[in-house]
């Protein structure tokens, strides 16, 4: 028998009798003021979250705040038109120094963001450049994780995640420091 | 090798290291309590995420063949492996398939891997290093003991017991680091640009798994440095290694798992990332690597399966009184703690049979699990098993033995108790003596003049 068969087959045998899977309607029912809460819990975990008006004042701000020379990157053409970059050998980010992209929905209680691969163009791009930009409609923030598996149901994707801040380590004494191996920064614009 | 004990008496010689230590892990707990205690349905969200374990472990079966179906139907080769040898044989296999057979002897045939107990488990670096292939720990805190080397210390701060000067000492002999500069932003920076180029150069990357979903097919692993997306979006063969417990049904039920595991770990609200893998990318390969290694044979266990529910949180090392003071490694198992003790003896009860008496029996370990397993119990239930087949020292047996009588019989226990606090009082080298192993580097306290249950007895109208 291959090693399949046996542990299926043990683990068949000595799994104890069936027992049913619990209720979750009950769950998720937290009332937050969503734009309130999603601010405070997402600038308490090292992000930044400004509430704009329009395009042009998200451009006002990145050129204000950020290298402009070095390489950015977007999916929202807006912002570039250039899409090479998108199905270029993903090494090729490494120089990547800003990217831009439009987040699908947000949550309230961790201040978490999901993205799929048609936010983020290529896998890798938000890990791998050093400031990463996302852009959220206010009416797009829920609650709690439980409307968010809701929303996202059964829509398919080869990768999505829920990014909630920058990358962070505390592994030296507990020290909190932003930047470890993702995003040094993460800014969000509501609009 | 030194029992759990021995190991503790080595780590508390160092009294104010031991102290720091104790204090800093009890700091991450009363994190995980702040931000438990906001959330309004904690206590609901700890039932449910218990019962949908409960159902996971009596219907483990379907639901990895459910799984083992939607994965390769999304293009993910799915390996079993019974033990750790055959699970590092596996990940051996699928490098050397990559290479054709022919693994070149250059610095770029390595692979990066983020936190993954399960290798621990396997002694997987060592079996590969052996074979050629280097292996490097990419978690900032992984990285710093690998580069030491020594295993993890805790399962998810796995340098907790390193100061920040001998960080900056071994960054300085194996990074470059200025001489003397401790600074962890600096020490930080240095990683980061350091393993920035291992991401980039190797072909290779392995991860862990904290969640494999049946319904989909789809695995999510959680980090908050980035490491395992710098990895395995970069790597030409994404491998991941997951024990067979880590499925859960459904997708929805990622919503209590990713509620509960980083309050109860660190007391975020939610890791940085929080990767959901379904299919490899275009010209990737994806694999996933289901491992055994004695969790079918916890399963039959009755008083022990609950163990598997594990989410590796860690809350229980973080809120553990003898942990806090016995440090990671005075567990000589891969997964430390109250958890890593019911599991270690089912893989090998003679070299393990001192870990369930490595605790207090508080339940303070019980109390905080994110899964609600009755961890002190099965530590207690442990103890009477490891009694029973003989695999502990004659003076546990006696003590034991002694305990359970008393335990089990209400009028015994009132009487030795009695019986007990005059011996504390007249003669307390009774006590202390070398019969009674819970006395060891513990000040007996003072015997109460009554006991609280004549105290309540008197007292209760
Ligand atoms: S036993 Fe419970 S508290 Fe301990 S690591 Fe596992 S899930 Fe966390």
């Amino acid at each position: 028998m291959s090693s399949r068969e046996n542990i299926l087959s043990k683990i068949k045998q000595n799994q104890p009798e069936l027992l049913p899977l619990p209720d979750l309607s009950v769950l998720g029912s937290e009332k937050y003021d969503l734009v309130e809460k999603f601010t405070e819990i997402l600038e308490g975990i090292g992000g930044k979250v400004l509430q704009v008006s329009d395009i042009e004042e998200i451009k006002n701000y990145i050129i204000s705040n950020y290298p402009i020379n070095a390489r950015v990157i977007s999916t929202l053409p807006a912002f570039s038109d250039n899409r090479d970059w998108q199905t270029a050998d993903p090494h090729s980010l490494k120089d990547a120094e800003f990217l831009i992209i439009k987040g699908q929905f947000a949550v309230a209680e961790n201040g978490a963001i999901w993205l799929t691969e048609s936010e983020i163009g290529q896998r890798v791009a938000p890990f791998i450049t050093q400031y990463l930009a996302i852009i959220i409609e206010k009416s797009s923030i829920l609650p709690t994780m439980h409307q968010a598996y809701e929303e996202i149901g059964s829509i398919d994707y080869g990768f999505g995640v829920f990014l909630a801040g920058p990358s962070k380590t505390a592994d030296i004494e507990q020290s909190l420091v932003l930047g470890a191996h993702g995003a040094r920064g993460l800014v969000v614009f509501l609009v | 090798m030194k029992t759990h004990s021995e190991a503790a008496e080595v780590f508390n010689k160092d009294f104010d290291r031991t102290t720091w230590h104790d204090q800093t892990l009890f700091m991450v707990r009363q994190k995980r309590d702040k931000a438990a205690f906001q959330i309004d349905d904690w206590e609901l969200l700890r039932e449910t995420a218990s019962q949908i374990k409960n159902n996971v472990l009596s219907n483990m079966h379907n639901y990895l063949l459910q799984f083992e179906e939607n994965a390769s139907n999304n293009g993910i080769k799915i390996h079993w492996a019974a033990d750790a040898k055959e699970h590092n044989e596996i990940v051996y296999g699928i490098i050397s398939d990559y290479y054709r057979g022919e693994i070149p002897v250059d610095t770029f045939k390595g692979m990066v891997k983020s936190k993954s107990m399960l290798t621990e488990e396997c002694h997987m670096n060592e079996f590969l290093a052996e074979k050629g292939i280097e292996v490097i720990d990419t978690d900032l805190g992984e990285r710093i003991v690998q580069l030491a080397e020594e295993p993890p210390s805790h399962i998810v701060m796995p340098c907790i017991h390193w100061k920040k000067e001998e960080i900056g000492e071994l960054f300085h002999k194996h990074l470059g680091t200025e001489k003397g500069n401790k600074d962890p932003q600096y020490l930080t920076e240095a990683a980061r640009q350091h393993l920035r180029d291992k991401f980039l150069t190797r072909p290779i990357a392995l991860t862990g798994v904290n969640f494999a979903v049946a319904e989909t097919g789809e695995f999510v692993v959680c980090t908050n440095e980035g490491n395992a997306d710098m990895g395995a979006h970069l790597a030409d063969v994404h491998i991941a290694s997951m024990g067979f417990e880590k499925i859960i049904p459904q997708k929805k039920h990622l919503g209590v798992f990713l509620r509960l595991l980083a309050r109860s770990a660190t007391g975020q609200p939610i890791t940085t990332y929080s990767s959901h893998f379904k299919k490899p990318r275009d010209g990737q390969q994806m694999h996933i690597v289901i491992v055994d290694n004695g969790r079918s044979t916890q399963l039959g266990r009755e008083d022990f399966r609950n163990s598997l529910k594990c989410i590796r949180c860690a809350a229980c090392f973080n809120t553990c009184p003898v942990y806090r003071r016995s440090g990671g490694h005075s567990y000589h198992s891969a997964v430390a703690g109250p958890i890593g003790s019911i599991l270690a003896p089912n893989l090998d009860m003679r070299a393990n049979a001192d870990l369930p008496f490595a605790s207090t029996l508080c339940g303070s370990c019980s109390n905080v699990c994110p899964v609600k397993i009755d961890i002190h119990q099965q530590l207690y239930k442990w103890r009477q098993v490891l009694v029973q087949e003989g695999y502990t020292s004659m003076s546990k047996t006696l003590a034991m033995k002694g305990m359970s009588t008393v335990l089990s019989n209400p009028s015994v226990f009132k009487f030795s108790g009695k019986v007990g606090r005059m011996l504390m009082d007249k003669l307390p080298f009774l006590v202390n003596n070398n019969m009674n192993p819970w006395y060891k580097q513990r000040e007996m306290p003072e015997p109460p003049e009554e006991s609280f249950r004549d105290w309540y007895k008197k007292n209760k109208k």
